[in-house]
């Protein structure tokens, strides 16, 4: 990339964002003024997405699932149905697949067309996950790919990357560590990260 | 249609670009996109599936320079024109100029503001029965369309196995190329990955996709 080049795009980056904010607030202003949305609305939409929803609930899921094999057999069967029959989970959509990993299969989940990410369970989708490398890469490089996470798998470990096409969302339950048996499930849902029940990383082994 | 969002695949875009402690949003108008864009499905006039094939007629060069929340700005805008729900000098001025109840009845309202947090049912129950069943063998249609399909590049005109039936849901395609429901069987089918990648592929490798049944013929 020549400097100029370099320059040039700094400079249009910039205006950009300027002039998008305008954008974005005429689009409301417009919408608004014709009694389509509410902006306590909206703004109650950012509070939940920056503050309610996050990889926390997923983690609570796994945790359960972990120290309980009857919760784990219905996530298997029908994450949605399972979550939504534990008193303490909050409502969960229609069509969550939980899949388990083992010592023969490692999970991984991506959106190759757009986006798609259980939002409910993990909150927003990190930029990562909706960008051109990780969606044009993980179908048919996952190792390398995994690398880049720090992930390194076992060479016959057999990966299954599953591409969300449709209304169907999928959450993975990653392997419990090994030396965790007096972790209460408050304890082990502190080990669980996003990206663990994503596929791209391990669980932590230690909450410290 | 056959653009750029159809990644899956592709080479030449290089690692993986990983940031620590991410932030929901980076700059406050995301959030105020994201509120705009649930708002907006809640009036029920369109679903996700024309959001999406907004997004995917957005042209190349520009669906790889604008941020994600940049593409949805454009398409929540392109098709609120497309659509009638404000017209073209209202954008230019910024004011909606004349009420849209006429337009739509279901604002969204504190009241009913779970509606933007929960993705919604797109099961439809029906009569047909799956033509397919777990086991199967097989092959996924090659296709060229204009229009809107969730059926990826890199898993067309491949044998694979139903692994498993989702039940009846909303067809996309039709959503959009007709804008009717279409309800259609839901399978998820494995791959495996020399089927899809050729030898080069690490043998380990399987990928699995949610195949509607139109997508689907025997071999």
């Amino acid at each position: 990339m020549s400097d100029a080049h370099h320059h040039d795009h700094a400079h249009s980056d910039a205006s950009t964002l300027t002039d998008i904010q305008k954008r974005v607030k005429a689009l409301e202003s417009i919408l608004v003024d014709k009694g389509l949305v509410d902006r306590k609305v909206i703004d109650q939409i950012i509070e939940h997405f920056e503050n309610k929803v996050g990889p926390h609930i997923g983690a609570r899921v796994v945790a359960r699932a972990w120290v309980s094999s009857t919760f784990k057999q219905s996530l298997i069967e029908d994450a949605t149905k399972a979550i939504n029959g534990e008193a303490d989970f909050a409502e969960v959509g229609q069509h969550l697949i939980a899949v388990e990993n083992n010592d023969e299969i490692h999970n991984v989940v991506v959106c190759t067309l757009c986006s798609c990410y259980p939002w409910d369970v993990l909150g927003l989708p990190p930029v990562w996950y909706k960008s051109a490398p990780y969606r044009s890469r993980v179908v048919s490089e996952p190792r390398s790919v995994l690398q880049e996470f720090g992930l390194e798998l076992p060479k016959d470990r057999k990966i299954r990357i599953w591409d969300s096409t449709a209304e169907t969302r999928y959450l993975v339950i990653p392997q419990r560590p090994t030396n965790t048996e007096s972790m209460s499930e408050a304890e082990l849902a502190r080990l669980v990260t996003r990206d663990s029940m994503i596929g791209t990383s391990d669980v932590l082994t230690t909450t410290e | 249609m056959n653009s750029i969002h159809d990644l899956g695949g592709m080479q030449g875009f290089g690692p993986v670009g990983l940031e620590d402690k991410e932030p929901a949003f980076h700059v406050s108008w995301e959030g105020r996109v994201l509120g705009l864009q649930r708002s907006i499905l809640a009036l029920g006039l369109w679903n996700i599936d024309v959001f999406r094939h907004a997004q995917e007629k957005i042209r190349p060069i520009d669906y790889l320079s604008w941020s994600y929340y940049e593409r949805w700005m454009h398409t929540l805008t392109a098709t609120a024109l497309e659509r009638g729900l404000f017209d073209e000098e209202e954008l230019r001025t910024g004011k909606g100029l004349s009420d849209g109840s006429s337009i739509a009845q279901k604002k969204l309202t504190m009241k009913d503001i779970n509606k933007a947090f929960l993705r919604g049912n797109f099961e439809r129950v029906g009569d047909s029965e799956p033509e397919f069943s777990i086991g199967d063998l097989v092959v996924t249609k090659q296709t060229y369309t204009a229009g809107h399909t969730r059926l990826p590049r890199y898993a067309r005109d491949k044998l694979g196995t139903v692994i498993a039936i989702r039940g009846r849901h909303v067809f996309p395609d039709s959503v959009v190329d007709q804008g009717s429901e279409d309800p259609q069987w839901l399978y998820t089918v494995e791959f495996e990955g020399c089927e899809l990648w050729g030898e080069a592929v690490d043998p380990t490798v399987s990928n699995l996709i949610d195949a509607f049944e139109p997508y689907l013929s025997r071999p």
